[in-house]
């Protein structure tokens, strides 16, 4: 017979004393909405303690049984080229090495593509980027399985490379096609014009360097089937591919991610082929199979933050207000489409950032060259599409003589013009619900940054002096909070309570350290009215909720909290229907109406009438009763639709905005430059968790900052990438944290949308955030021009590219020129 | 074998291979997998750990190292931390629970690394307290990346670990665990015990050494191997046969005379620093932009000088100081200057017997100017795509012993003779360096990499040159005027960032 556990009957109240106003500069610290640890409250991430005592357990850290392969992969040297012989004879007689695989070998699909197809998990006879998969090996050890790969006789016919983004769109070398907005007449718009300016910028990939490389752990199961342990994103996905790739039934593969140590989008599709490459030697050998890419193999292999060519012809009238025209944006996509489709499309849903173009037309190609497959990265294209319109807006400030900031301003999305114009609907069609509150943002920052006397200062300061100059810059956020692939934005959870009262979550996203374990568990200790200790999430896995979205697009949250509000609220109604019945039936049983969960226990009726029964006590009796306690959740975002035929729809849910104010001061000599203060205020409508969305705004801000500024991805001439570790790639470091750095999260501003507990997205839009930096320093440099115009730059703002700059500025100033050249700038 | 505590615990294990790394051992052969590898090449630090050695009292001292770059067997003698030797079971470490409450993790996989660097700071803060300047966080975090918090947390907590209860682990408790690692450093010191891994040499004297190097010409020298290890972690080399200067008495030490000082070859870089500061702060604020604790801990003079990087730091540096080698071997003794010394691209007069010794470093003149400029992409933890080091004197107005040097101009750290030339001797006025600076352009040949086109490098270095005579006039200026010189408050004579300018 089973027995019940005994239960401590007092309710639980012994976080109170644990949790601390957390300290640090002002105005981070926030007190709790909160202080059971129910969703709305500061808590810590549920893996801190483990975190810093290094309990947190990573792929790596998982223990292997004793005979577990280590699997490492032969990369192509050469970016583009045929396969004239491949000879891996040395290779499988190297000392340690057990298996060798290369495309014969691979019993089921070969294409491992995610969406499209097109990424061959091993090249066969065409080589397409320097860094592609040739083969792999399973050795007895890491350092065996390295030493064996550099043992393989490969010769290539080498072909020259096609690695210039722009030449490509004109040669139509396309991985998927091309692709147009277009809303009103925006020839006739530009004809109209008072004003026509136009301009072309490059913007620079990026690199994810999540600190955990990409890694797997699989074994083998008792049937045909494996089990996956990755750093992955995208669990069901990988669970598709690996069962394609063996030839196996999809419940043959589970996939399983307690937490990766960074994502980024880094390992949403990219991901999975190394699972799929682990799991070919786990069936082969019937040994567990790991794989851990080195750094530099990882940042070769991988790809990338899209790199971007972008042009604008904007027309615009006396008050620099836009009128409507061109934009075109070409995304460098690679060798494959991988999710090119979708990472452009949204390039061209950001290209009006925050304002409103008026009549305009937005094309997006999808150049396709000799490099990795570039892929998902926080923004996910849609930074690259913000950075043509903010260019316009300093281009065009300063062609009519004012502040970039009053230009920002006035073309802000409003209702409408003064003529009565609508102005409040994007190129694509989607209207813009919460207009007041992106002018709210935007005013409260301009004060609170005090931008109006620090733009005097600095003006009287860059007058006075020759060498260092500073700059300043507010750019706003508008970014599109859905998958634009309507289909995904769906999610499951699935929720088990036991019978000494403690709850287990399990829900379809992943946790990358973005805190989502730590909000799903904080939504279900809400619904139950419990403390969050006693809710604990386990690991994705595609065994216990099937058939799940990638972690993505900022919807983790958004999507898996309302799914596990759905198990959480329906187990609850259960409880509370047999609870009605089941309690004080001598008194005619509980009130159902009044019923609640709060504190840990189940109360109903008020004043003299309430009544109390305990959690723990609560679910005994349901179990004795033989009520279920367990359920599952599911969610669907209601509303969203996009015809991509007409280029017409409501792709996102809603919009999330913020805003930032940068200031750098510049070294007009050398090209260095500090970033001296930021001030950020950001819409998360009413937080779930203030301490990890405030860790998401100023870490997002400061990845965007690294983007424009000191991550550069360089490749030679023969399209081999020579950044490839953290010696040559410099991610922003300690010291470039902003000496002060003001940031804080809009209140008062519930999501218009029926979202979790009217909270909003938090993971992406903080990203573009950072691009109020490279427009400082534009500004900085634009003082070298006396403020006439503004200077190109393109990113990443490296202290060379500002040198270079800055430097054309003081020869343009010297040779008298300067009334008539305006780099950067070809009036049209 | 290497014998060493790890966190409290004696710990003698055999069979260590002569290229296994502090990180491998940790975590293969140890199977404590709380400390990471993030990059492999001592960069991000996820793997810190800090390594403690006995002082003459029998304290013991911790340093933060990049153990995924660190030779296992310079473990010997040692009390390795790691962050599993932080908490125990019930309390966390300060560090600890100021990084939990001040979110200061969040994917966690950097934060072993960062936790281990803050580790070392509050150590430090607790020997020798002193105020904790942007400098000083700069220094203890500037080699832990993290890619998702942005690192305001990370400071948050840096500036309040020392508020927290004291809590130590059961190791810190024992109190004669300082004593105890005394004397097993002292043993393994005493009796010369080399490692059962016999290709891994640990002289203690440098006669031991020129014996070895007369023996085994062929073994790589080691003494921080923050470089050498590159070749087995990122070339994937086996290195089977080394010869660790770390512990050679006379290469350790640094010998005061008249006219300057011998710093022993295998002087850490951190070790050199208070040195420098008192000297030579341009110099010594330069190091603090040499790559990070964690590597400074380890690396050496003499390794940054035998590694003959172009883009070495400390090369074009005391070239303009005028340094000089003690090259030695068994075959004797021999004194170099330091610009004969650089031949070709990692090529030197070093023969394959001799070992670098010592370096001198000549003691300042009064009147003696120093200026050192980095240009990197990023302004810690970065290698430089252009370095400017510049001396001078300035007598009677006109500029005496100039001695200018770059790094990142040419295929070794060199000396630029015409430009000295056309300074020597002149007013620094805009005529003279407008001289200097052609010269420059003709005397150097950059290269172009990932670092920077050989365009951004001619014309920076130019540049530098150009910052120097604003610096030069500018403080002049201050001299007869009697005002600050590059303050805030003198734009006009402003000409450099402060948190670059020294």
């Amino acid at each position: 017979m089973r027995t019940l556990t005994d239960l401590d009957q007092s309710p639980r109240s012994s976080e109170d004393a644990t949790r601390r106003r957390y300290q640090g500069d002002e105005p981070l610290a926030r007190d709790t909405v909160n202080n059971r640890g129910g969703a709305g409250s500061a808590r810590p991430h549920e893996s801190a303690v483990k975190h810093v005592t290094g309990r947190a357990a990573y792929i790596d850290d998982l223990a292997t049984p004793a005979n577990t392969l280590h699997v490492m992969v032969g990369q192509s040297p050469v970016a583009h080229g045929r396969i004239t012989r491949m000879d891996l004879e040395k290779v499988r007689a190297f000392p340690g090495v057990v298996d060798v695989v290369s495309l014969a070998d691979v019993p089921g699909h070969t294409d491992i593509g995610p969406v499209f197809g097109g990424d061959p998990i091993f090249a066969h006879d065409e080589i397409s980027y320097a860094g592609q998969n040739l083969f792999a090996v399973a050795a007895d050890s890491y350092k065996a399985a390295r030493q064996a790969v550099k043992a393989a006789i490969v010769e290539i016919d080498e072909q020259p490379a096609s690695l210039d983004p722009v030449a490509a769109a004109e040669r139509e070398e396309f991985v998927r096609p091309t692709h147009v907005h277009e809303r009103g007449d925006w020839q006739a718009a530009l004809d109209g014009a008072l004003h026509v300016l136009e301009g072309t910028q490059f913007v620079g990939g990026q690199e994810h360097f999540y600190l955990e490389g990409q890694a797997c752990l699989v074994e083998p199961t008792e049937d045909e089937g494996v089990v996956v342990h990755t750093s992955n994103q995208h669990p069901s996905e990988t669970q598709k591919l690996v069962a394609e790739v063996l030839d196996i039934p999809f419940h043959a593969v589970t996939v399983s991610n307690r937490r990766m140590g960074g994502g980024f989008g880094g390992k949403e599709t990219q991901a999975s082929p190394w699972a799929c490459i682990a799991a070919l030697f786990a069936r082969r050998t019937g040994r567990a199979a790991k794989v851990r890419l080195p750094r530099a193999d990882d940042t070769r292999g991988t790809g990338k933050r899209h790199p971007f060519h972008n042009a604008y012809k904007l027309g615009f009238d006396e008050r620099g207000v836009l009128s409507g025209g061109d934009i075109d944006v070409i995304g460098d996509c690679g060798y494959s489409p991988d999710l090119s489709e979708a990472v452009v499309d949204r390039a061209m849903f950001h290209a009006d950032n925050a304002y409103s173009l008026g009549s305009a037309r937005v094309t997006g190609k999808r150049a396709k060259t000799h490099t990795a497959s570039n892929t998902a990265f926080r923004g996910f294209g849609g930074p690259q599409g913000v950075m043509i319109i903010e260019r316009a807006m300093d281009d065009i400030a300063r062609y009519v003589g004012e502040d970039p900031l009053t230009v920002r301003k006035r073309n802000l999305y409003r209702e409408a013009d003064p003529d009565g114009t609508p102005r409040n609907v994007t190129h694509y069609g989607q209207r813009v619900e919460q207009i007041s509150l992106l002018h709210d943002v935007i005013s409260q920052l301009e004060d609170s940054s005090d931008y109006w006397n620090r733009r005097r200062e600095i003006t009287r300061f860059n007058a006075q002096s020759p060498i260092i100059k500073r700059g300043l810059a507010l750019t706003p956020v508008k970014f599109g909070i859905s998958f634009t692939a309507q289909h995904l934005n769906q999610a499951g959870a699935l929720l088990h309570v036991y019978t000494d009262g403690s709850v287990m979550i399990n829900h379809g996203g992943t946790e990358m350290g973005q805190g989502l374990h730590t909000k799903i568990c904080q939504v279900v200790a809400r619904e139950l009215g419990l403390d969050l200790e006693q809710v604990r999430i386990t690991a994705t896995r595609t065994d216990k909720v099937p058939n799940t979205s990638p972690t993505a697009a900022s919807s983790g949250a958004d999507l898996n909290g309302m799914a596990a509000r759905d198990a959480a609220s329906k187990l609850r109604d259960r409880l509370f229907e047999f609870a009605a019945a089941h309690f004080d039936v001598e008194g005619g049983g509980l009130d159902r109406e009044t019923m609640r969960m709060e504190h840990g226990e189940l109360v109903s009726g008020y004043g003299e009438d309430e009544q109390r029964v305990a959690w723990g006590e609560l679910v005994q009796a349901a179990y004795i009763g033989r009520v279920s306690l367990s359920e599952k959740g599911f969610y669907a975002t209601p509303l969203i639709h996009y015809d991509r035929a007409t280029g017409r729809g409501r792709p996102f849910y809603y919009y999330a905005h913020g805003a930032a104010v940068s200031e750098v001061e510049v070294d007009t000599l050398s090209g260095e430059y500090r970033v001296s203060r930021v001030d950020i205020l950001h819409d998360v409508g009413d937080s779930l968790n203030p301490a990890i969305d405030m860790g998401q705004v100023e870490g997002g801000f400061i990845q965007g900052m690294g983007w424009m500024t000191s991550e550069e991805l360089k490749w030679n001439d023969a399209g081999q990438l020579t950044t490839v570790g953290p010696s040559t790639y410099n991610i922003p470091a300690f010291g470039d944290l902003p000496e002060t750095f003001n940031v804080k999260l809009m209140e008062g501003h519930p999501n218009s949308q029926a979202s979790i507990y009217r909270s909003k997205a938090v993971g992406e839009p903080p990203f573009m955030l950072g691009i109020s930096v490279w427009s400082a320093l534009r500004d900085a440099l634009a003082s070298m021009a006396d403020y006439r115009f503004c200077p190109v730059l393109d990113t990443p703002a490296t202290p060379e590219r500002v040198l270079m700059v800055a430097e054309q500025l003081r020869q343009a100033k010297r040779s008298r020129y300067n009334d008539n050249v305006r780099p950067g700038h070809e009036p049209a | 074998m290497i014998d060493f505590y790890l966190n409290g615990k004696r710990q003698r294990l055999t069979n260590v291979s002569v290229d296994t790394s502090i990180l491998e051992l940790v975590r293969q052969q140890l199977g404590q997998t709380g400390t990471k590898e993030g990059c492999a090449s001592g960069d991000c630090g996820a793997c810190t750990v800090a390594i403690g050695e006995p002082d003459a009292n029998g304290t013991i001292n911790y340093q933060s190292a990049n153990s995924c770059i660190t030779p296992a067997h310079q473990l010997n003698g040692c009390h390795l931390v790691t962050v599993e030797g932080l908490a125990d079971d019930a309390h966390l470490h300060p560090a600890q629970a100021a990084m939990v409450e001040c979110h200061g993790s969040q994917c966690g996989f950097c934060t072993p690394g960062i936790v281990m660097s803050l580790f070392t700071l509050y150590e430090e803060q607790n020997q020798r307290p002193a105020p904790l300047t942007q400098q000083r966080l700069e220094s203890a975090l500037g080699g832990n990346l993290c890619r998702c918090t942005g690192y305001r947390p990370i400071r948050d907590a840096a500036l309040t670990m020392q508020d927290y209860p004291k809590a130590t682990p059961d190791w810190a408790a024992n109190a004669a665990l300082g004593t105890d690692v005394a004397v097993l450093a002292k043993d393994v010191s005493d009796t010369g015990r080399q490692s059962d891994a016999t290709g891994y040499a640990m002289p203690r004297n440098i006669a031991a050494l020129r014996e070895l190097k007369a023996k085994r010409p062929g073994a790589r020298l080691v003494a921080g191997g923050t470089d050498l290890w590159l070749e087995t972690t990122q070339q994937v080399r086996d290195i089977v046969d080394i010869i660790d200067v770390r512990r050679v008495a006379e290469l350790t030490e640094v010998e005061e005379v008249n006219e300057g000082w011998w710093i022993g070859a295998s002087v850490s870089l951190s070790a050199l620093m208070p040195l420098l500061a008192e000297h030579y702060p341009a110099f010594e604020h330069l190091m603090h932009r040499f790559a990070s604790s964690q590597i400074r801990n380890r690396a050496t003079l003499g390794g940054n000088i035998a590694n003959a990087s172009p883009i070495g730091d400390t090369p074009p540096t005391l070239l303009a100081l005028d340094a000089r080698l003690r090259l030695d071997g068994p075959r004797g003794s021999r004194e170099l200057a330091l610009e004969d010394f650089f031949l070709d691209y990692k090529n030197t007069a070093l023969e394959d017997d001799e070992f670098i010794a010592a370096i001198f470093l000549p003691r300042p003149a009064a009147d003696h100017n120093l200026k050192v400029w980095k240009l990197s992409k990023r302004r810690e933890d970065d290698i430089s795509a252009v370095l400017g080091a510049f001396a001078w004197r300035l007598e009677n107005g006109v500029m005496r012993d100039v001695r200018l040097a770059f790094g990142g101009m040419a295929a070794i750290p060199r000396r630029v003779p015409a430009t000295e030339a056309a300074l020597e001797g002149s007013r620094p006025d805009a005529a003279a360096f407008a001289h200097a600076r052609a010269a420059l352009a003709k005397e150097l040949t950059p290269m172009a990499d990932m670092r920077g086109s050989a365009e951004y490098r001619t014309l920076a270095a130019g540049n530098l040159l150009e910052r120097l005579r604003l610096m030069i006039d500018a403080e002049s200026r201050s001299a007869s005027n009697d005002t600050q010189a590059n303050n805030d408050n003198n734009f006009a004579t402003k000409v450099t960032l402060d948190a670059y300018a020294h």
